[in-house]
């Protein structure tokens, strides 16, 4: 064990932080924007668009790597395109991983963001419009701080769930040691060709990952 | 249904009712436990599963010969599992239920038997494979006609079996090595689960050229096209060995001879697999 311990690699611990944190954000961003048009705005068609933005909640993470494959593949319009213009390949590379762990974790954030958008006390922002306050500064002032702790929760909750991605991030981005091989990956590897140590080594730090990132959206989730 | 409650009559007589009810229950119970083992009996009878593990090439064949061996023996049904020879051999070390393995190669079959998995007796050779190197079979890179041109910067992801559980990766690395090519395109590698992902890489365009074996590359028919036959690797033979743990000894045993009669050879040369 402590011969394994020295000989690991930990160079799919920091690529499935950097997955975790650039997918996390990219969730954030999007979730939020569109938590607050869901919980705001009732337009013809927003009940389906968020059930399609639940979708990958449900639908398992091996149709998600085949819609990324099919929609952003070589032989896909915008894959091509990207290619024959820009001489880039979502496919293979470690942004494959991060579009798969983003969209796997988009539901999370979005339904705490709603939730949290939905919740809040509309009077503050009316009276925050008498004082002469623009949208947009009611929105970074009074409604996004009062949002804030529900959409930080889902943002760990993402980001816990990004960092235990495996399959779609297998189908888009493969296995390559040092370029897209996640933890998640390292330790499914590792099981097959049957080097248990390394397994229980990484499956261990994951968790513990995992565990603190749980504790702490559990913290600010009882902030509220 | 028999069972239909009959509200008592007075309360002097509910006890006697109840009674009654339970007694009815009973006898409906029993009747329909009967009633169910009855018509379970044929099928128990029949019960006999044999469970195959086989290598990720072999799917098409297997599944062929497969429905050839049970429609000779009434009574007996198969379960095929398929996927690459060292997480078959993994799974049967963690206890899967398994009574016949064909691997793709022999060294897996080799760490089985050292970890007393197999039995070593029942090991017999059915068929005989190349690795070949293919390309999509539209869009291809041009410039790419020898093993050598791999190292071209035209060619910038090249799908190879994992080394350590999947054959084809073993035996394209052994190839690659002699040609002293297997260092410098190691950067272009992207590595796949069993050989039939390979195959899927190719065949979508994702990668530019793949190591897969020739019956694959007969599967995929025009989606790929088989560039050249890779030397400079140990045969590729498949063996089938009898798992130790087997509950079905005997049929495993005739499934494992059925693989060496007439037939079941004529259905690998038809996939395109050689004499053992």
């Amino acid at each position: 064990m402590s011969q394994t311990l020295q000989s690991l690699d930990l160079s799919p611990l920091y690529l499935s932080l950097k997955v975790a944190s650039v997918a996390t954000l990219l969730a954030l961003l999007l979730g939020t924007a569109l938590g607050w048009v869901l919980a705001r705005k009732h337009f013809v068609g927003s009940a389906l668009l968020e059930a399609v933005c639940m979708l990958p909640l449900v639908l398992p993470p091996t149709v998600i790597g085949y819609a990324i494959l099919v929609l952003a593949g070589r032989r896909s319009p915008l894959g091509n395109w990207l290619r024959s213009h820009f001489d880039y390949t979502l496919i293979f590379s470690w942004h494959g991983a991060v579009v798969a762990s983003a969209v796997v974790a988009l539901p999370l954030v979005l339904k705490s963001a709603s939730t949290a958008f939905a919740g809040i006390d509309r009077t503050l922002e009316a009276a925050a419009r008498t004082l002469r306050q623009s949208p947009w500064s009611v929105f970074v002032r009074i409604t996004l701080p009062l949002a804030w702790p529900g959409i930080l929760a889902g943002t760990l909750l993402a980001f816990a769930r990004a960092m235990g991605e495996f399959g779609a991030s297998l189908m888009v981005a493969g296995s390559i040691p040092h370029q897209t091989q996640t933890l998640s990956m390292a330790i499914y590897d590792a099981v097959q060709s049957g080097q248990d140590d390394t397994a229980a080594i990484l499956v261990l730090l994951t968790s513990a990952i995992s565990i603190a990132v749980l504790l702490a959206s559990k913290r600010f989730l009882s902030l509220r | 249904m028999p069972l239909t409650l009959i509200p008592p009559r007075t309360t002097r007589t509910t006890r006697t009712s109840h009674a009654s009810h339970a007694t009815r229950l009973s006898r409906w119970l029993a009747n329909t436990l009967a009633g169910l083992c009855v018509a379970a009996l044929p099928v128990l009878a029949s019960a006999q599963q044999l469970t195959i593990s086989a290598a990720a090439s072999l799917t098409e064949a297997f599944k062929e010969i497969g429905s050839q061996f049970e429609a000779s023996k009434p009574g007996l049904s198969l379960r095929l599992n398929f996927a690459a020879s060292g997480t078959l051999l993994q799974q049967i070390s963690q206890g899967a239920p398994v009574d016949v393995f064909a691997s793709a190669d022999q060294a897996t079959v080799d760490r089985g038997i050292a970890q007393k998995l197999f039995d070593p007796a029942s090991r017999r050779d059915f068929a005989s494979n190349s690795v070949v190197l293919i390309v999509p079979g539209q869009g291809a890179v041009a410039a790419l006609r020898s093993l050598a041109d791999l190292a071209s910067a035209e060619v910038k992801r090249i799908a190879v079996g994992k080394v350590a559980t999947v054959p084809v990766g073993h035996y394209t690395q052994e190839a690659l090595d002699k040609a002293k090519l297997w260092s410098p395109l190691e950067p272009k590698f992207v590595y796949a689960d069993t050989v039939r992902q390979v195959l899927d890489y190719v065949a979508r365009g994702e990668v530019d050229a793949g190591f897969v074996y020739r019956t694959d590359a007969l599967v995929a028919g025009d989606k790929v096209k088989t560039l050249l036959t890779v030397p400079g690797h140990t045969p590729v033979s498949y063996p089938v060995v009898l798992v130790s743990d087997s509950r079905n000894k005997a049929a495993s045993q005739d499934f494992i001879a059925y693989l060496a009669s007439p037939p079941a050879q004529a259905v690998l040369a038809k996939y395109g697999f050689g004499k053992p």
